[in-house]
C-alpha cells in the first residue's frame, strides 16, 4: 500500500515499513520518527540508523545482541533512544524491513 | 438477525478492540537450559515489543541467577522425552554434560547469548529480576550469592503486588 509522508507517496507494507529502500531519505526518517514517538533524531540516532542499514545491506540478521555489541551504542542507550520496541521502531525509521528474530 | 458470537467480543462501536499486553511477569522455577532460555527469550521478546517484564526466580530457578551456578546449567538427558534418546543411553556417565555442551554450542551458533550475557541484556533492557525469599531461605542463598542485577529477594505476595494492573499476565515456567 502507499502512504503520504511529507508530501511524497511512499510504498509501505501494512505495518508501515518501507518496501522500497530507494525511496528512503532523511526527511522521511524524521517524519516516521515523529510518528513513532521517538521525536527529533540526533547524532546518536543517526549512528544507530546507519548501523542497521549497513547490516541490512550485508544481509546480516539483526538481533538485539548485535546492536549491543555494535560499538555504536549499548542496549540501555538503545532503549533510551528508541523507547518501547527499539528494534521495531529503529528499523522502521531506517527504512529497512522489521527484523524477524526472537532475540 | 445479529450474530450472538460477535456480541461476546469486546468492541467499541462494533469494532473489535485488541488491547495490547502491558506487562509480562515470569515465575521461573526450573534450572534446565530449556526452561531458563525459554523464560529469558520471552522476557526479552516482551521488552522488544515495548511490554514491561519481570522475572521471579524460585526453587531451582534460583540457579539461573546464582553466581556460581549460572554458567553450569544442564539439559536433562534422563526422563526427558524431548531428548529422543533411550533412558539407558541418557543415564551413561558424561551424557548430560555432553548433551548440555552440544546444546550450548548450537545456541551460540544462533547468536543466543550465554546466561550471564543474557542477564546483562535483560537488565539493560529494563527487565526487573527478583529472588524468592522462601526458596532462598530453603537453599541458604542470600543476595550476595546472586547476579548483581537481581534487585532484591521478595515474597510471592510482594510479586503479586508488582503484577497488579490491567494488561498484566503471569507465566509460570
Amino acid at each position: 500500500m502507499e502512504k503520504l509522508i511529507n508530501g511524497a507517496t511512499i510504498k509501505v507494507n501494512d505495518e508501515g515499513y518501507l518496501t522500497d529502500f530507494t525511496q528512503w531519505n532523511k526527511t522521511i526518517a524524521e517524519e516516521i520518527a515523529k510518528q513513532e514517538g521517538v521525536g527529533t533524531l540526533d547524532t546518536k540516532h543517526w549512528a544507530v540508523i546507519s548501523f542497521l542499514q549497513e547490516q541490512h545491506k550485508n544481509n546480516t540478521p539483526i538481533t538485539i545482541r548485535k546492536v549491543g555489541s555494535s560499538g555504536v551504542t549499548d542496549i540501555k542507550e538503545f532503549y533510551a533512544l528508541f523507547p518501547n520496541g527499539p528494534l521495531k521502531k529503529a528499523s522502521k525509521i531506517a527504512g529497512i524491513p522489521k527484523p524477524v528474530s526472537c532475540i | 438477525m445479529e450474530d450472538l458470537l460477535i456480541k461476546d467480543t469486546p468492541s467499541i462501536n462494533g469494532v473489535d478492540t485488541k488491547e495490547p499486553i502491558k506487562k509480562m511477569c515470569f515465575i521461573l522455577s526450573k534450572a534446565g537450559i530449556e526452561s531458563v532460555y525459554a523464560c529469558f527469550i520471552m522476557a526479552n521478546g516482551a521488552r522488544m515489543e515495548g511490554i514491561e517484564a519481570e522475572i521471579f526466580f524460585t526453587f531451582f530457578g534460583l540457579d539461573a541467577v546464582h553466581k556460581k551456578r549460572l554458567e553450569h546449567l544442564h539439559i536433562a538427558t534422563v526422563g526427558n522425552p524431548g531428548m529422543h534418546i533411550p533412558t539407558f543411553l541418557g543415564g551413561l556417565p558424561g551424557m548430560e554434560s555432553y548433551a548440555s555442551r552440544m546444546m550450548k554450542k548450537q545456541m551460540d551458533a544462533m547468536d543466543l547469548p550465554t546466561i550471564h550475557e543474557f542477564l546483562d541484556i535483560l537488565t539493560a533492557s529494563g527487565v526487573t529480576l527478583h529472588g524468592c525469599k522462601l526458596a532462598a531461605e530453603m537453599f541458604k542463598i542470600n543476595k550476595d550469592d546472586l547476579y548483581e542485577g537481581v534487585e532484591d529477594i521478595i515474597t510471592i505476595g510482594d510479586f503479586y503486588q508488582r503484577a497488579a494492573g490491567e494488561g498484566t499476565h503471569i507465566v509460570f515456567v
